[in-house]
C-alpha cells in the first residue's frame, strides 16, 4: 500500500535536460534516499513524484496506479519541506488539520489524528501556538506532524534537516528514523548530506547529472561502488583517488582507497609524502599527505596521533580494500 | 575599566547626537509637510477679513467664524459630493487591489510564454500618464454612453492605479516561498484558495502601501471629474469645491471649509491602512 514505480522519467526546462531517464522501483515500507550534489535533479524528481512539477515524459505509478495526471492532493502523498512551509496565520493544530478539513473529513476523525500525531512528536503543549512562536526544530516537527496527519501512502521529505543546526539535525534524524519504524510507511527522502543518507536509508539512490549512478543499501554502496562518482560521494572524508601509474598498475586509470584503510608508517609503504596538515578530532585524527600530485592523500586514523607538519611519512594499504577504476570511471571488478 | 566606560560614554553620546540630528530632520520635514494643511484648517474657521489680515494667526473670539462651513452646507449638495467621492475611491481602490493582486500572482507564480513581456507591458503605465489619453478616453466614454456616470470615473481610476499596483505586488509575491504554496497544493487547496488564503494575508502590508498610494490621487483628482462627470448628481468633492472659486470673486471661507472637510475621509482611510503601511515599509529592512 505504498509502492512507487518510476518508468523512464525525463524532465527538461527549455533546452536543459534535468532528468535523463529515471527508472526506479520502491517497495512498500521502504526508506529510500535520493542523494547527490546540488543540481543533480534530486529535488526535481521528488517534485515530479509529488505532482508539483510536470514530467516531460515517462510514467509515475503509486500503488500500481499511474498518477501522472493526478494533482498532488489526489496522489496519496505528504511532503515535508526544507523551509517547513507552515501556514503562518494558522495555529499548529490548524496547520496539521487543514488538509483533512479540505478533504471534508469528520471533525472527530481530524481531532483524533491530530492528537495522535502531536503526541508522537511531543507537540501537545504547542497546539494553540502559531509557527512564529516556535523554534526551528519545533517547526520542523509540526511540518512532519502535518504530513503524518494525512496518513499518506508515501512520505516525501525535501532536505528536511538542512535548516536546522547540527545538534538538532542529529535529534531530528533519530526522530525520523523512529517514525519510519513506528508508521511502517514508505518514505522518499532527498538530501545532499551523505551522512543522513547512510544513517537513515534502507536503500540509497545516488543521482548525478540527471541520471541514477547506483541504487543499493548503504553498505553495498560503501563496499562496492559501481563507479568513481559513487565511490567519491559515499564515505567521509572522501575516498582518495590516486593515478594508477604511480602505483604501477597499467590496466586501471585510477586507484581509490578510503582514508580509513590507509596505514601510516615512517617508511616502507607504497606511497611517500610529507604531512601537510593534521586535524585532531579526539576520537579520530585526519592526516593530509602531500605526495607531489594535485590532491592530498587524506588518512583517517582512529584514536589520537601526533605528527609534525612537514615530516616525511609513508602510506600503505591493503590492495583488497582498494578500488580500481577504468578511464571512464567505472569500477573494474 | 575607566577607558572602557569613557569609550562607551562617547559611543552613547555619538548615538544620541545622531538620534537628535535624525529627529531634527524628520521634524522639520513634518512641519513643512503639515504647514499647508494647518493653514487651510486654521483659516477655514476665520472670517474673510481675518483670513487676509493675518493668515497665520489662530482664530480668536473676534475672528472665529463658521460662515465657510455654513455656506458649504447650504450651497451645493456636499453630502452627495462626499458620497460620490467615497464611492469612486472605494470601488476603484477595491478593483485596483483585487485585479492588481490577481495579475501580480499570475505573473509571479506561473511560468508561461511572454511572462516577462506581459509584466513589462503592464508596468508601462507607470511611466505614461493616463491624462495623455484624455481625448480618446472621452471619446470612448461618449461612445459607450458613460459620460456623467461614476462608472466612467471608476474605470479610469482602476486603469490608472493598476500598473503601479501590479509592479509593487508582483515584487512582493515573488518573495513568498514556493514551498508554502506547494504545501497548500498538497493539502488540496485550489489555486484560488492559495491566492486568497495563503498569499493575500502574507502581502497585506504591501496591499496597504498600494492602497494609500492609489487612494490619494483618486480622491484629489480634479481632471477626470471635470471632463468625464461634471453633472451635478455625479460631482466629486474636489469638483464641488470649485463652485466657490469664481473668475472674479472667490469665496475663500467656503473653499477652505470644503477642503478641510475633504481631508477627513482620506484621513480615516489612511489611519486604517497606516499600521499595515508601516509594516510594509519596514518589511524589507527588518527581517
Amino acid at each position: 500500500m505504498g509502492s512507487l514505480s518510476l518508468k523512464d522519467v525525463h524532465k527538461s526546462f527549455g533546452d536543459v535536460d534535468v532528468l535523463k531517464g529515471i527508472n526506479l522501483d520502491v517497495e512498500d515500507g521502504e526508506f529510500v534516499i535520493f542523494v547527490g550534489p546540488s543540481g543533480c535533479g534530486k529535488s526535481t524528481l521528488l517534485r515530479i513524484i509529488a505532482g508539483l512539477e510536470d514530467e516531460t515524459s515517462g510514467s509515475i505509478e503509486i500503488d500500481d496506479a499511474v498518477v501522472n495526471a493526478l494533482p498532488p492532493t489526489k496522489r496519496g502523498i505528504a511532503m515535508v519541506f526544507q523551509t517547513y512551509a507552515l501556514y503562518p496565520h494558522l495555529t499548529v493544530r490548524d496547520n496539521m488539520s487543514l488538509g483533512m478539513k479540505q478533504a471534508k473529513r469528520p471533525a472527530a476523525e481530524i481531532k483524533s489524528r491530530v492528537d495522535l500525531a502531536s503526541s508522537m512528536l511531543a507537540l501537545d503543549e504547542y497546539l494553540d501556538r502559531r509557527p512564529a512562536e516556535l523554534s526551528g526544530g519545533q517547526r520542523q516537527r509540526v511540518a512532519i506532524g502535518r504530513a503524518i496527519v494525512r496518513k499518506p501512502e508515501l512520505f516525501l521529505f525535501d532536505e528536511p534537516l538542512s535548516n536546522l543546526d547540527a545538534a538538532l539535525r542529529v535529534n531530528t534524524r533519530l526522530e525520523i528514523a523512529r517514525l519510519h519504524r513506528q508508521l511502517a510507511a514508505t518514505m522518499i527522502y532527498v538530501t545532499h548530506d551523505q551522512t543522513e543518507a547512510m544513517t537513515l536509508a534502507d536503500r540509497i539512490v545516488v543521482l548525478h547529472d540527471g541520471r541514477i549512478e547506483q541504487v543499493g543499501t548503504p553498505m553495498e554502496l560503501y563496499n562496492a561502488p559501481a563507479n568513481k562518482f559513487v565511490a567519491g560521494f559515499i564515505g567521509s572524508p572522501q575516498m582518495n583517488f590516486i593515478p594508477a601509474q604511480i602505483l604501477g598498475d597499467d590496466e586501471a586509470a585510477t586507484i581509490g582507497i578510503r582514508p580509513e584503510h590507509i596505514k601510516l608508517s615512517p617508511d616502507g609503504g607504497k606511497l611517500k609524502g610529507t604531512v601537510s596538515h593534521i586535524e585532531q578530532l579526539g576520537g579520530d585524527t585526519n592526516v593530509y599527505l602531500d605526495y607531489g600530485q594535485a590532491d592530498l592523500i587524506s588518512v583517517r586514523l582512529f584514536g589520537q596521533h601526533e605528527f609534525e607538519v612537514e615530516s616525511k611519512l609513508s602510506a600503505d594499504f591493503d590492495a583488497k580494500q582498494s578500488f580500481r577504476f577504468d578511464a571512464d570511471g567505472n569500477t573494474i571488478v | 575599566m575607566s577607558t572602557r566606560s569613557n569609550v562607551s560614554a562617547s559611543l552613547a553620546s555619538s548615538i544620541s547626537m545622531r538620534a537628535v540630528a535624525a529627529h531634527a530632520v524628520l521634524i522639520t520635514y513634518t512641519l513643512i509637510a503639515l504647514f499647508p494643511v494647518a493653514v487651510i484648517l486654521i483659516n477655514s474657521f476665520k472670517t474673510r477679513k481675518a483670513i487676509f489680515r493675518s493668515p497665520l494667526s489662530l482664530p480668536d473670539s473676534e475672528s472665529f467664524s463658521l460662515v465657510g462651513y455654513e455656506t458649504v452646507m447650504k450651497q451645493g449638495d456636499f453630502i452627495l459630493y462626499f458620497q460620490n467621492s467615497l464611492i469612486v475611491t472605494v470601488v476603484s481602490l477595491t478593483m485596483v487591489l483585487l485585479f492588481g493582486a490577481m495579475a501580480a500572482f499570475a505573473l509571479a507564480e506561473y511560468r508561461f510564454r511572454l511572462n516577462l513581456l506581459t509584466g513589462l507591458y503592464l508596468a508601462l503605465g507607470i511611466m505614461i500618464p493616463i491624462r495623455l489619453g484624455t481625448v480618446a478616453i472621452l471619446q470612448m466614454m461618449v461612445a459607450s454612453g458613460l459620460v456623467n456616470t461614476l462608472t466612467a470615473l471608476i474605470l479610469v481610476y482602476t486603469a490608472q492605479g493598476l500598473p503601479l499596483a501590479i509592479f509593487i505586488l508582483s515584487e512582493f509575491m515573488q518573495g513568498i516561498s514556493d514551498d508554502l504554496k506547494n504545501a497548500g497544493r498538497i493539502d488540496g487547496l485550489s489555486e484560488y484558495r492559495i491566492f486568497l488564503r495563503l498569499v493575500l494575508p502574507l502581502i497585506r502590508p504591501a496591499m496597504a502601501t498600494v492602497a494609500v498610494f492609489t487612494m490619494i490621487p483618486i480622491w484629489n483628482d480634479l481632471w477626470f471629474p471635470l471632463i468625464l462627470a461634471p453633472a451635478e448628481e455625479v460631482k466629486t468633492v474636489t469638483l464641488g469645491a470649485q463652485v466657490f472659486i469664481g473668475q472674479f470673486v472667490t469665496n475663500w471661507n467656503a473653499v477652505l471649509a470644503s477642503l478641510s472637510l475633504a481631508i477627513v475621509p482620506v484621513l480615516v482611510l489612511y489611519v486604517i491602512f497606516s499600521k499595515q503601511l508601516i509594516k510594509g515599509i519596514t518589511s524589507g529592512a527588518v527581517k
